[in-house]
């Protein structure tokens, strides 16, 4: 439970900050809350020469809508979104995810861009931001750039970041009138991470047919899986008993689970099922505003 | 003479707030790893990645290069010493750093000593060990095939199985079975399961070369019978052994037996001349320490078509790890086992185990279960259901058929013992009454017509706590008697010390209020004081519930010992004859005369100011209590869960647990004791479980998958109680630490098997997860879809 020998750095600067990982870019890692980073070194599974704790570094802890988007500052810790009016309020898809992370005391430093840039299947809020179609900003010696959530999450620990980046904020579209997500979550124990997790959103009009969905599966493949074929069945089509079971058995087939302490696979694909239903049924019902606009789903709630 | 004080007696039957939690709630308490020793090194351990391997050889040269590394020690420095390997408390032996092979996963291989912890972990990961890798047998009954692997060389006998035990009548039994009217029949497996108590296993060890004196600072649960053993293992005289069990942060049982690592710290300190500490990790507490349960059970209960039981047939293999080294009395392999027969009337039983050697760290902890009969528990509690749903008989009403009769006792049970007091229907018709059986049963009706899943199960648990008596309890020769010392001071203030060691209990509350009660001293005079072997009187330390049966008693009859005296004394101060008096509200008054009283207060002084002529000054008292026989606290628990059928999720609605342990010392305590206990009984029933793979490596070492519970996965646990004497007891009381544990587990497996039973399931292993609960539900084709 010791870590090896590491030099820690905690610049004051996001410029500091990326000059400290050009100088040893292989050997050094970023620290946001520490979370995910700190186990991986005390079981010694990560042995970083070098670590830049960000935790000193100005402007990336920003909650804010701005520009049709809400922005999420990398450095956001997971305690500050379940505390959020404007979360609660708006986006409590995000209210859902961040409170089935880990534990409280675990919130209380974990952060919503370590969450993405761990890119763990596990992870909750990678689904969360795929349903959601996030943007991620992301800054280097070279300059900014945005990077689509589906070409950042490339594969299990690994994202589309250099390794001289950081991640600045996370821009998650405003929600369009009619709209509403959801996200549900399977787990052992409380603070363990999903047996299986399902992330949904809708949007739908006037009629009640979905305009467009976002349907994305947590710990049931390498990544966070985009549950494509649902997507565009549900497109077009009202939220029905129906049609929600038959978008959910699409979910189903498109995850690709493996069997581990978490469960068989063939449990974890039915899950999916379960769940995909669950979390589209409150979507939807968000969407129509039949319910408020907040609180817990886990997975055994129907 | 001293001045009376106000503060009420608050003896037996009192919530005294516990006198050990100001130090504990602000951050004062005294574990192990808060002792710090001028001088100190620290000592950190080298751990075998293979189940089953051979040690071609260790280099240690690289981290004897570490700066702060100081020494490294490897089975051979031990072997030249005589001290590879060490006894365990059952008869085998055990090694304590392997000379040229390793037995299970997480095996200690070498110990680096350095002047700092870190740089101790620095030195472990630069200890180069050569290993050959050699299959491991990590399944008992595969362990048992002619061609297995051989686990213990070692051995005269070249066969993993370590020993055969039966108890009960196999004649009498298999005739029962033959002309049975009704047999059921069940595999059970209780899995394998780790304490995990908060504090981890470690000690600080300073060996004085000039003194030739041994001080082990040390978390154990039996701090006496630690230093017996180290006297012999080491053969330092044992009055140079001094063994301090401070605040220790939970055993439950996982702390009686000797770990290696005390021993290599022992060794590491008379080597370097300088006090070592040694504090395990969570992971290898979790890999290493030893291990409970790891039962598989058959087992056949035979019955007449009424529900009559008549009879109860059970084959157990056990699996015991690498060695030997669990901690039951020593006449007892299976530990009380044979207690299966739980609270029915049987006209025979036969029960037979077999101890297996794998691949695995030592198995057989009594983790919180007296010994083995959380084992036995389940067994029985689980087969009366089956048997209930064979017959189509509700399983109260099964119960209560064959209850052992209140008038019945004390009761000889087919396998020997003799219970001592109980009325099993009352506390069954207590919990049905105040859980609203009746109407569960209603509402279960109704929710299985509309597709629901709702269960209900009962266990109506007997336990088995106090060894014991001396005739047949022991360890390694040493009775299981336990003690108590009491001395009264001048102005009335007391202190108590015992052979039993707290670790959570509220012994420095509990054991103040027996002599509270039985002196007439105010509780808050009373100090309570144990786990220092060069004070504490000997004894055998706390667990399988036996505290307050045999400390507790020892503490009530030197109390009364000290009474007795204290008579003597009033007497001489009221100036009558002893006969005169009687002990009433506390004081000794003069038989038919108002007003002439004294208080032990007053005797108390008296004892060292102006005792009589001829006696002896002061007023102290020591006790060995050898008890009579064990305790047989009962109770019944009533658990109602909801199944979520599109997950398999369990859900417990609502869990009332009835507890019968005699008469109650400190209420408040023995709820904490229910409220933990059933908390650590839905644990295993649930979600805690140990497994291998083929090659041995374990599959639950750290706490991301081994699912302790927490506060959320906790329901609110209902209790009460009713209350029926121990008849042999001094004060009536029984034992209660881990009835909880024992009698949970199968409330909860028959309640999730209730709600399934009507789908043709009779029995699910635990811990119930919730794919196991999934696949039935899909195979019986009612999962929400
Ligand atoms: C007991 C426990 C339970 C947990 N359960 C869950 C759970 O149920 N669900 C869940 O989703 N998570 C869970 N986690 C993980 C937790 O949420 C992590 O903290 C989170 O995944 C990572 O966030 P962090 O801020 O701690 O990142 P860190 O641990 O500091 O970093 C994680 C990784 O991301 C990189 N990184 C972080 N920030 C940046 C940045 N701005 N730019 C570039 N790279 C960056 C780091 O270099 C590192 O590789 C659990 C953790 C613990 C300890």
């Amino acid at each position: 439970m010791i870590p090896d020998r590491f030099e820690y750095y905690a610049p004051t600067t996001l410029a500091e900050a990326i000059n400290l990982l050009q100088q040893h870019p292989d050997e050094t890692k970023v620290m946001a809350g520490g979370q995910s980073l700190i186990p991986l070194m005390k079981f010694r599974l990560a042995t970083p020469g070098y670590v830049v704790d960000l935790r000193n570094v100005p402007h990336l802890d920003v909650l804010q809508e701005r520009d049709g988007s809400l922005i999420i500052g990398a450095m956001v810790r997971e305690a500050r979104l379940e505390s959020s009016a404007l979360i609660r309020q708006r986006y409590p898809a995000l209210l859902d995810t961040s409170s089935v992370v880990a534990d409280p005391i675990v919130r209380n430093f974990a952060t919503v861009g370590g969450n993405l840039a761990h890119a763990d299947p596990a992870n909750d809020h990678p689904a969360m931001m795929v349903a959601l179609r996030a943007t991620l900003l992301a800054q280097g010696a070279d300059g900014q750039r945005t990077i689509p959530i589906d070409d950042f999450l490339v594969d299990t620990l690994e994202t589309s970041l250099k390794p001289d980046e950081v991640l600045v904020e996370i821009r998650v579209p405003q929600p369009a009138p009619r709209s509403g997500a959801a996200y549900c979550k399977l787990e052992r124990k409380v603070g363990d991470y999903a047996i299986a997790a399902v992330a949904a959103s809708v949007t739908l009009d006037e009629n009640g047919a979905c305009t467009q969905a976002g349907l994305a599966l947590t710990n049931v493949g390498p990544k966070a899986i985009r549950a494509s074929a649902a997507e565009s069945f549900l497109t077009g089509k009202p939220l029905n008993d129906e049609t929600i079971r038959e978008a959910a058995k699409l979910a189903a087939e498109a995850a690709e689970p493996g069997s581990d302490l978490r469960g068989p696979a063939d449990y974890k694909r039915a899950m999916v099922r379960t769940l995909a239903a669950r979390a589209l049924r409150r979507a939807a019902q968000r969407a129509t505003g039949s319910i408020a606009h907040n609180g817990n789903i886990g997975g055994g709630v129907a | 003479m001293a001045t009376e004080t106000e503060t009420p007696i608050r003896g037996m039957g009192h919530s005294v707030k516990r006198k050990e939690d100001a130090r504990f709630i602000r951050g004062r308490g005294r574990y192990v790893d808060d002792i710090k020793l001028p001088g100190m090194l620290f000592l950190d351990i080298v751990r075998s990645p293979y189940a089953h391997a051979t040690i071609k050889n260790i280099d240690a040269s690289a981290a004897l290069a570490q700066p702060g590394v100081l020494a490294v020690i490897t089975g051979k420095d031990l072997d030249a010493a005589g001290l590879a390997w060490m006894p365990t408390l059952m008869g085998d032996k055990q090694m304590v750093l392997p000379v040229d092979r390793v037995v299970y996963q997480a095996q200690e291989v070498a110990a680096v000593v350095a002047t700092d912890r870190y740089a101790a972990a620095d030195g472990v990961a630069l200890v180069n060990v050569e290993y050959e890798p050699l299959p491991p047998v990590t399944d008992p009954i595969k362990a048992l095939e002619a061609d297995a692997p051989l686990v213990r060389p070692d051995r005269e006998q070249k066969t993993n199985h370590i020993w055969h035990w039966e108890a009960g009548d196999a004649a009498r039994t298999d005739e029962l079975f033959n002309q049975a009217e009704v047999v059921v029949k069940e595999d059970l497996y209780i899995p394998r399961i780790h304490v995990c108590s908060i504090e981890t296993c470690g000690c600080v060890a300073s060996f004085d070369a000039v003194e030739g004196k041994l001080t082990v600072y040390m978390t154990t649960q039996a701090p006496h019978a630690i230093r017996t053993v180290f006297s012999l293992v080491t053969s330092i005289p044992e009055h140079k052994i001094h063994i301090i069990s401070p605040d220790i942060g939970g055993g439950f049982g996982g702390k009686v037996p000797v770990y290696p690592g005390y021993v290599i710290a022992c060794v590491a300190s008379i080597k370097t001349g300088h006090p070592v500490k040694w504090i395990e990790d969570r992971s290898e507490n979790l890999q290493a320490d030893s291990f409970a349960r790891d039962y598989h059970i058959t087992a056949e209960l035979a019955a007449k078509r009424d529900g009559t039981m008549q009879a109860l047939r059970v084959k157990t293999i056990a699996d015991h790890g690498a060695f030997d080294a669990a901690a039951n009395p020593s006449k007892f392999p299976a530990g009380l086992f044979s207690v299966i027969t739980g609270s029915y009337e049987l006209d025979a039983a036969h029960v037979e185990v077999d101890g297996v050697y794998t691949n695995k760290p030592s198995g057989g902890v009594a983790y919180r279960c007296s010994f083995r009969v959380t084992e036995a528990v389940h067994t029985i509690e689980r087969m009366v259901d089956v048997l209930a749903q064979k017959l189509s008989m509700d399983p109260a009403e099964l119960r209560l058929k064959n209850f052992i009769p209140p008038e019945k006792f004390p009761y000889k049970s087919p396998t020997g013992w003799e219970y001592d007091s109980g009325n099993y229907p009352a506390a069954l018709r207590k919990a049905m009454e105040e859980i609203g059986y009746e109407q569960l049963r209603r509402e279960q009706a109704e929710k299985r017509a509309r597709g629901e899943l709702m269960g209900i199960g009962l266990s109506t648990f007997t336990e088995i706590v106090g060894a014991g008596p001396s005739h047949t309890f022991d360890i390694l020769g040493i009775k299981m008697f336990d003690s108590a010392e009491i001395r009264v001071h001048p102005t009335g203030s007391a202190i108590v010390r015992i052979g039993v060691q707290t670790q959570g209990q509220g012994h420095e509350t509990t054991f103040a209020q027996i002599v509270a009660e039985e002196l007439g001293l105010p509780v808050e005079n009373i100090t309570v004081e144990h786990g220092d072997t060069d004070t504490a009187p000997y004894g055998l330390g706390t667990y399988a519930s036996r505290s307050t049966p045999t400390a507790g008693a020892a503490t009530a009859v030197a109390a009364r010992k000290i009474r007795e005296k204290a008579k003597n004394i009033a007497a001489h101060l009221l100036e009558v004859s002893p006969d005169d008096l009687e002990w009433e509200n506390y004081q000794f008054r003069v038989k038919g005369t108002p007003g002439k009283a004294v208080t032990m207060q007053q005797i108390a002084f008296a004892a060292y100011t102006n005792h009589p002529q001829g006696m002896e000054a002061g007023l102290e008292a020591v006790d060995y209590y050898d008890p009579p026989n064990l305790t047989f606290p009962f109770g019944a628990y009533v658990c109602v869960v909801d199944i979520d059928r599109g997950t398999g999720e369990v859900k417990i609605r609502r869990f009332l647990a009835i507890d019968d342990c005699g008469n109650i010392i400190n209420p408040m305590i023995v709820d904490g004791q229910i409220h933990g206990g059933l908390t650590m009984g839905m644990a295993p029933a649930l979600l805690e479980e140990i497994t291998y793979d083929e090659n041995g490596n374990i599959q639950q070492g750290n706490f991301m998958d081994y699912l302790l519970p927490t506060a959320m996965e906790t329901p609110a646990w209902e209790t009460d109680k009713t209350v029926t004497p121990s008849p042999h007891h001094p004060f009536g009381a029984k034992g209660v630490g881990e009835s909880a544990t024992v009698g949970a587990p199968p409330a909860i497996a028959n309640a999730v098997v209730d709600a399934l039973s009507h789908l043709g399931v009779t029995h699910i292993d635990i811990p119930i997860t919730p794919w196991k609960v999934y696949k039935i539900l899909e195979e019986h084709g009612v999962a929400e879809s």
